[in-house]
């Protein structure tokens, strides 16, 4: 176990740059959370930091050495590929033995490493198996065990869910978690899943065409997102966002789209007139009188709760509750963001406005 | 289609059911039966029907211009005690594990090479398949003027070079002419290799290398546990085939040495030709032509062992 350092990391292929300044501290022990649109740079970021490609400028280090010119075999890592990579004329122990055999260790070890890895991950029955012959989750275990077994500083995922079904990828997140829970291992792991990303990290980095937007743990980022993207990017469905003016006009309050009037707590610093993007998520709505009127276009029930897509000001907007409302497409309701939780962000920069 | 008209007759008298021909012409089975037919008719009679005849035709005395007699294995008997016909076997095992040796080794060297990163990939991949196509007629007439015994531009610049003082026999030598035709065989050979690895190679994903990378492998050792065997059912297809290629050569050899000097560059090939068509004894030429089936028959038989789906390759993938 080790900590990881990313300090102003670049990656130019050719003339262009695909990392601008990336710098990520992690801490021994932590499940750090690369995630990003695809092309965001997280995925080479990570290649990087696991030596399959080279560094244009800044430094990473693992522990206290830099590992820039390290060869990636030295480095003390072990990665999960998005593919898996199993090697397909190797038995799932053979798989999961090859780095140790390459290594040089007696057989013994090997067999006795190897078994270790498959008891943590109930790969004992499959050990004789060929890749093949396995289903995609089995798959998806072989190449944890096959990280396991070397028991390095630092495990590196690259989207390792994104070949599942729904159902799989759901009970395998559970399973690495707990996996990471057990071995305590420093971890880096990529995926382009907002809901990955929320559900299994320690410190979630929100990448973004080759900078960090924000980092954080998963509710920080959730409550107070830094800039529109992350407000976006973060939660499911999305937040809405509401184009607009500040006013300050005994109460602070906003002034949507065609007038449509919202709450605010209060308005920041010199803000009256300031043209701004009101940000509100789904479930911050509520059905109240003093409400602005929308007109629902669409309702989906979950079972759980329901989702309403609704026009309000002309813009349309979700939002969910708890509650199973009766709505009608086309009835009027009247639909109130909670004041304390909405979020106000700068119309030409997206950076956070409110507290 | 006349095969397909004769043979209704037999069908129809065999089932006798009215309904017949329709069930021919929508039943599936029948269907796909149509649809090999003409194949099968072309190869029958182009394949199956001049095999059958040639070893028929070993078991006769029949010249050109003479229908032969039934003579039994008197032809093979005969071949039996011809020390020429034991030297062209010889000749021809020779060639055909020297060159096919070469060609694996050099082919999989070139397709490691050309499956490298590398500026101008796809001229220069387009060069080395130009050995394979041009006329084997036309490199063998080339090869024959760089060996010729005094033009010979190899000892031209050996000379100029010092190393030699006098021109290389290259044709007229035993072991210097035997060398000479293995070198033109596998400067033709080498891109039909080197271009089918390649293409196996190419199939092998690159996350497995840098899985291995990771895993700690040098670059022999990704070679030896990755490429290597995840190659060799591409391997055991395309040395199947060279090496037959090369077993029943005849054009690069007939254009230049016609099997001299003293019978050292016979090949079977070459020398069923001499004898059958040259000399006009075609129950003997048959004979020998016949007698590299057995050869022929070791060497897929060796292959179709060799390629039978490994463990690894078998069950069900869901990707």
């Amino acid at each position: 176990m080790s900590s990881v350092q990313i300090r102003d990391v670049r990656k130019s292929f050719g003339n262009f740059e695909v990392l601008h300044g990336v710098s990520i501290p992690i801490e021994d022990g932590e499940f750090v959370v690369l995630v990003g649109p695809s092309g965001c740079g997280k995925s080479t970021l990570l290649r990087m930091l696991a030596g399959l490609e080279n560094i244009t400028s800044g430094t990473i280090s693992i522990g206290d050495r830099v590992v820039n010119n390290v060869q990636p075999k030295e480095r003390d890592i072990a990665m999960v590929f998005q593919n898996y990579a199993l090697y397909p004329h190797m038995t799932v122990a053979d798989n999961m033995g090859f780095s140790l055999k390459l290594r040089g260790a007696k057989p013994e070890e090997i067999s006795s490493g190897v078994k270790r890895a498959a008891e943590i991950l109930a790969l004992t029955p499959l050990l004789d198996r060929y890749p093949r012959q396995l289903s995609g989750g089995q798959r998806q275990r072989v190449a944890m065990g096959r990280a396991i077994v070397r028991d390095p500083q630092v495990f590196l995922f690259d989207e390792p869910l994104s070949n599942l079904d729904a159902k799989l990828r759901v009970a395998m997140r559970t399973e690495i978690k707990e996996l990471h829970q057990r071995l305590k291992t420093t971890t880096v792991y990529v995926t382009h899943d907002q809901i990955e990303a929320m559900t299994m990290a320690d410190k979630i980095v929100v990448m973004h065409d080759g900078i960090v937007e924000q980092m954080g743990s998963p509710l920080e980022l959730y409550d107070t997102p830094a800039n529109q993207f992350v407000a976006g990017f973060i939660g499911s469905p999305a937040m809405n966002f509401l184009k607009g003016n500040v006013k300050v006009n005994g109460a602070a309050y906003f002034e949507g789209p065609n007038g449509v009037k919202l709450p605010l707590k209060s308005a920041p610093a010199n803000s009256d007139g300031k043209p701004a993007v009101y940000g509100v998520r789904p479930e911050h709505f509520t059905i109240a009188d003093d409400g602005a009127e929308a007109e629902i276009v669409v309702v989906e029930p979950t079972g759980s709760e329901t989702q309403v897509f609704a026009k309000l000001g002309g813009e349309q907007v979700v939002a969910v509750f708890r509650e199973r409302h009766l709505f009608n497409p086309g009835d009027k309701v009247r639909l109130k963001p909670d004041p304390a939780l909405v979020h106000l962000f700068d119309d030409s920069t997206g950076k956070r406005l409110n507290g | 289609m006349s095969t397909v008209q004769t043979s209704m007759p037999a069908q129809a008298a065999a089932a006798g059911e009215p309904s017949l021909w329709s069930r021919l012409s929508g039943n599936r089975n029948w269907a796909a039966f149509w649809f090999m037919l003409p194949t099968a008719a072309f190869l029958i009679l182009f394949l199956a029907y001049p095999l059958g005849l040639g070893v028929w035709m070993s078991f006769t005395d029949e010249r050109i211009g003479r229908a032969g007699a039934f003579v039994g294995v008197e032809n093979y008997q005969w071949l039996w005690d011809d020390s020429i016909f034991w030297l062209s076997v010889f000749n021809t095992l020779l060639y055909t594990l020297i060159a096919s040796a070469i060609k694996f080794a050099i082919g999989l060297y070139l397709a490691l090479l050309l499956n490298r990163h590398m500026p101008f990939k796809a001229v220069i991949r387009s060069i080395v398949l130009i050995p394979f196509i041009v006329p084997t007629v036309l490199s063998a007439i080339a090869f024959w003027w760089i060996y010729d015994s005094q033009f010979s531009i190899i000892s031209w610049s050996l000379i100029k070079l010092g190393l030699i003082h006098s021109n290389i026999n290259f044709l007229g030598d035993t072991d210097w002419a035997r060398a000479s035709v293995i070198f033109a065989n596998v400067w033709r050979g080498v891109p039909f290799v080197a271009i089918t690895l390649l293409a196996g190679l190419q199939t092998v994903s690159p996350s497995l290398y840098e899985a291995a990378t990771l895993d700690g492998a040098t670059n022999w050792q990704r070679f030896r546990f990755i490429t290597y065997p995840l190659l060799t059912p591409i391997i055991a297809v395309v040395m199947t085939f060279s090496v037959l290629f090369t077993f029943t050569d005849f054009q690069l050899i007939w254009a230049l040495t016609r099997g001299g000097p003293v019978n050292a560059t016979h090949l079977m090939a070459t020398l069923s030709y001499q004898r059958g068509i040259i000399s006009g004894r075609l129950g003997e030429g048959a004979a020998i032509a016949t007698a590299m089936i057995p050869f022929l028959v070791a060497a897929i038989a060796i292959s179709w062992f060799g390629m039978q789906r490994r463990k690894w390759q078998q069950g069900s993938s869901n990707d």
